[in-house]
């Protein structure tokens, strides 16, 4: 059984179904949004244990001498977080406003009944 | 001449910086540095393309930097991303060039900029993500992409179109996020973000047998998000809402234009990525096929529901997306060329058909349901011609762009047992089914009215812009129809340089 | 039969016809206007009852447990074939990760083989990253900023300005939080950190003084033409800086780059990253100030 040493990654997959049964299912944006979060973590979890190898340093090398490239850890998966980080945020403040708008204007957050609202609107039009 | 392989770059970092540049000017300013953009960059693609068909290889790779493909990030094209991204130019130019008009009423006038600056980064994410050589690049401008387009949908005045945004980012994100699970599980097992590297680990690992199963998972990850975000069939749901309530030149952009960008990016990641024998092996095609012509069919029958024009014509986007599925799902190069053509006759006609639409309900005060567009052809002479030029093109007309796809399916579909059948009969159907909505609709706006329902008339002049747009395209559509050969065999040549160079 | 067909279908084409009316009900009597409208009235509310039922029914809960626990079994299964955790021998540690660590210092000038990383090898990922920063910046923009000629509505919000604990605690605390935010943002290639997280110690620093001294003498200080300008500016010296490194980096232009990698471990060394990491720190701070701001007050001002 590979699952009792990959228990990182197992646990960020489970993160990611978590988040991902929010986003799909909560019928409350916040909610939602929550669970977009909840995704990302779950990937950045999985990003930075692919990267950690056993006994290594960071990948922070002298200024002077010889680099052996071995006995650092792998910086690739670190720049990928980095960039998940700043779409995640992105994505939550662009949701957040368009909530904001929403809530303005419906007085609530339940989309169920904004789109049964917004149906109203548009046949008493 | 070798100055040319600079210009996927420049059109890229361009199309940002005109993006920063709009952030600091005045409305006036900031439209014209968009068309300019457009224009400028469509011409570039222009000569890319030429470029490549005269040199030998018809390929180019352009490094991102000082160093090689597995260190550096690298941005490739071959025949089919410069032609793509000509297409997607023209039809964002003529979209916003038609719509201009219904801009102006439709997006406050504060917000002006702001259109203009999304359509710059929305450019920008497009020919990004035609000419990318990476996996992760490409999923950071599919972010660009969906944030742009969503504003563009969100900068319509009523609250609706905040309802849609929201709808539609809900969908986005449930795609972006398969996607990036999706990278990160392939980067895991083969170590690799670059697309010929990448390739070259994926054959080896399956001919070894070695982590097929996360693989497969992966793969289906990345192509089952793609294929939400672009809006196949149990994921459609977004699309009359968005397409219904945005101003028609942004419902022009979203649906002739980055849903076909996605769709695109998913033809490069089957061939440059996952390569075609491996891809042909997963199985994966055959969901494509089968959600491909249930989104037909399924598309057909809500256009045939619904009694508002401009989510009958969104609901026959579902259905013409699910054509170019089931193309993709059918595997073989010429299925895959109708798909390519079927992608080209599409975004050629949608946002002409939606720009004729807002032409058309604009002679009753702007409502869309049949009952007051009734005998409005007779009240707008020139939006009613593109209208039913852009019809027949759906229903498949010959003469008319959308005759050459739906020609290639049929030829293509014969050999392959019980999937001939399955896709010859869908097609039967789904053609009659277009015929039944698109002729409705074409009765009803040519249909004299009824006298008791006597309207008060309102005053509306067509702009000059909108005139000569709609024209245009129609044009374009019949030219497009007619001389199909060309295109034809730039997209066989390009789809062997898909196929074979690495 | 014939009849009645042929009426159903002028009525479909007319587009009078509702679907969905005629599935559920007889078809209706002819009524009244008046009576029609409160019909839709009730089947509205009819409809919205049946979305609240919809919601707290179980079948739904369950049918999410269910999407989950399958969603969760599948990429488990995924991970149980995976490459194993801390081992040094996965497919990632491949050719590339030992020329990032081993030759990234010499060629690229920078210490922390991360910025390296982001900044030069793989830069054109980081550019489309502060733009997905920029495109948020104006999409929360549009959304939520207010015109400027309408007045501000004054909330019942709490401000501390007249506290003595906190505003003195923040007196104290902005310039230590500023001033280790340009130190993180300046030693981005010496060491852990660079533009994206000097960028938000900065816009946190900020953000921090503007909660305590409230928005109105945040906004005199630090005012909104700053923050386009830096953002601006800032883009603008990115782009730039990296199109000159993607044309001198092929051959077939014929220019050499003209920039060197310098001594590593100085503080000015790494040639473009640290004006790259100053600029990207600016474009964070004023995007995470503004989506205070905006958030907060409805503009930026």
């Amino acid at each position: 059984m590979n699952l009792l040493i990959n228990y990182e990654e197992v646990t960020s997959m489970a993160l990611f179904a978590i988040g991902f049964t929010m986003l799909v299912f909560s019928r409350n944006i916040m909610k939602k949004i929550l669970g977009l979060n909840i995704v990302d973590t779950g990937v950045y979890l999985f990003l930075a244990s692919m990267g950690y190898i056993e006994g290594n340093l960071t990948p922070i090398v002298p200024s002077t001498g010889d680099v052996n490239a071995l006995e650092y850890i792998n910086p690739i998966p670190q720049g990928l977080v980095l960039t998940g980080i700043v779409v995640s945020v992105s994505f939550s403040a662009l949701m957040l406003a368009l909530t904001v708008r929403l809530y303005k204007k419906y007085r609530t957050l339940n989309l169920d009944k904004i789109y049964e609202m917004c149906r109203k609107e548009d046949e008493l039009e | 001449m070798d100055f040319i392989m600079n210009l996927p770059f420049v059109t890229i970092v361009l199309s940002l910086f005109s993006a920063v540049i709009c952030f600091a000017m005045k409305d006036k300013k900031a439209r014209f540095v968009s068309y300019f953009l457009l224009i400028t960059s469509g011409i570039m693609s222009a000569l890319v393309l030429l470029y490549n068909l005269n040199s030998e290889t018809g390929y180019f790779v352009y490094r991102m930097g000082h160093y090689d493909a597995p260190i550096g990030n690298e941005i490739s094209a071959g025949l089919l991303e410069p032609a793509f991204l000509l297409l997607f130019e023209v039809v964002m130019f003529l979209s916003l060039a038609g719509g201009s008009q219904h801009i102006m009423q439709d997006v406050k006038a504060e917000k002006h900029k702001y259109f203009c600056i999304m359509v710059n980064l929305t450019h920008a994410a497009l020919a990004a993500l035609c000419y990318t050589n990476d996996i992760f690049t490409g999923y950071v401008f599919i972010e660009i992409c969906t944030i742009a387009s969503c504003s563009l949908l969100m900068l319509t005045k009523r609250t609706r179109a905040l309802v849609a945004a929201t709808r539609y980012m809900i969908f986005s994100l449930i795609g972006s996020s398969l996607v990036l699970v999706g990278i990160i599980l392939l980067y895991s097992i083969t170590g690799h973000l670059l697309f010929p590297q990448l390739f070259s680990t994926i054959q080896g690992l399956w001919t070894t047998g070695e982590y097929t199963f996360p693989l497969t998972i992966a793969l289906g990850l990345i192509v089952s998000g793609l294929a939400i975000k672009s809006g196949m069939f149990p994921f459609h749901f977004w699309m009359p809402d968005t397409y219904g309530t945005a101003t028609p030149a942004a419902s022009g952009i979203l649906s002739g234009v980055i849903s076909k960008a996605y769709i695109f990016l998913l033809l490069k990641i089957i061939f440059r990525v996952i390569g075609y024998e491996v891809f042909l092996d997963s199985k994966i095609q055959y969901v494509l096929f089968i959600f491909g012509i249930c989104g037909m069919i399924v598309g057909s029958v809500s256009a045939i529901k619904t009694n508002n024009i401009r989510f009958m014509i969104a609901y026959s986007s579902a259905a013409q997306i699910g054509y170019i599925y089931m193309g993709l799902g059918l595997g073989t190069k010429g299925a895959i060329i109708a798909a390519l053509f079927q992608v080209v006759a599409h975004s050629l006609t949608k946002p002409m058909l939606f720009l004729s639409a807002s032409g058309l309900s604009d002679t009753v005060g702007g409502r869309h349901d049949f009952a007051s567009i009734r005998s409005s052809a007779h009240n707008n002479k020139i939006a009613a011609i593109s209208y039913s030029a852009g019809a027949l093109s759906m229903v498949g007309i010959p003469i008319f762009a959308g005759f050459i796809p739906k020609l290639l399916f049929s030829t293509s579909a014969f050999g392959h047992g019980i999937q001939t059948y399955l896709m010859l009969i869908a097609l039967a159907i789904s053609t009659i089914l277009n015929v039944l909505y698109f002729l409705r609709t074409l009765i009803n706006i040519y249909s004299p009215a009824k006298v008791e329902l006597e309207r008060k008339t309102i005053t509306f002049k067509n702009s000059v812009a909108f005139s000569v747009i709609v024209l245009i395209m129609s044009a374009v559509n019949i030219a497009v129809g007619l001389h199909s050969q060309p295109i034809i065999s730039v997209f066989e040549k390009g789809l062997e340089l898909f196929i074979n160079i690495r | 039969m014939k009849n009645k067909f042929s009426s159903l279908l002028k009525e479909w084409y007319e587009g009078n016809l509702s679907f969905d009316d005629r599935m559920n009900s007889e078809p209706e009597k002819v009524t009244t206007i008046k009576e029609e409208s409160e019909k839709k009235e009730i089947r509205i509310v009819k409809d919205v009852e049946n979305a609240e039922q919809k919601l707290t029914s179980k079948g739904y809960k369950f049918f999410s447990v269910i999407f989950c626990v399958i969603l969760a079994v599948v990429l488990i299964g995924t991970v149980n074939f995976m490459p194993l955790f801390a081992d040094n021998n996965t497919p990632t540690t491949n050719e590339v990760y030992e020329h990032y660590v081993g030759e990234g210092r010499d060629q690229t000038g920078a210490v922390n083989t991360v910025a390296g990383m982001i900044l030069d090898y793989r830069a054109f990922d980081t550019l489309g990253e502060s733009f997905v920063l920029f495109t948020a910046t104006c999409a929360v923009l549009l959304l939520l900023e207010q015109s400027k000629n309408k007045p501000i509505k004054k909330r019942e919000t709490f401000t501390f300005s007249n506290d003595p604990i906190v505003c003195t605690v923040v007196k104290i605390l902005t310039p230590i939080i500023i001033v280790f935010g340009i130190y993180v943002l300046f030693n981005g290639h010496l060491s852990p950190g660079g533009g994206f997280s000097g960028g938000s110690v900065l816009g946190a620093g900020f953000i921090l003084f503007a909660m305590a001294y409230g928005e109105d003498n945040a906004a005199k200080i630090i005012k909104p033409s700053i923050i386009r300008v830096i953002t601006i500016c800032s883009l603008s010296f990115y782009c730039l800086a990296k199109s000159y490194s993607f044309f001198t980096g092929n051959e077939f232009n014929g220019i050499h780059s003209i920039i060197t990698p310098g001594t590593p471990g100085n503080i000015v060394s790494g040639g473009l990253i640290l004006p790259l990491n100053i600029a990207v720190g600016f474009v964070v701070c004023c995007t995470m100030y503004s989506f205070y701001m905006i958030f907060k007050r409805g503009r930026l001002d």
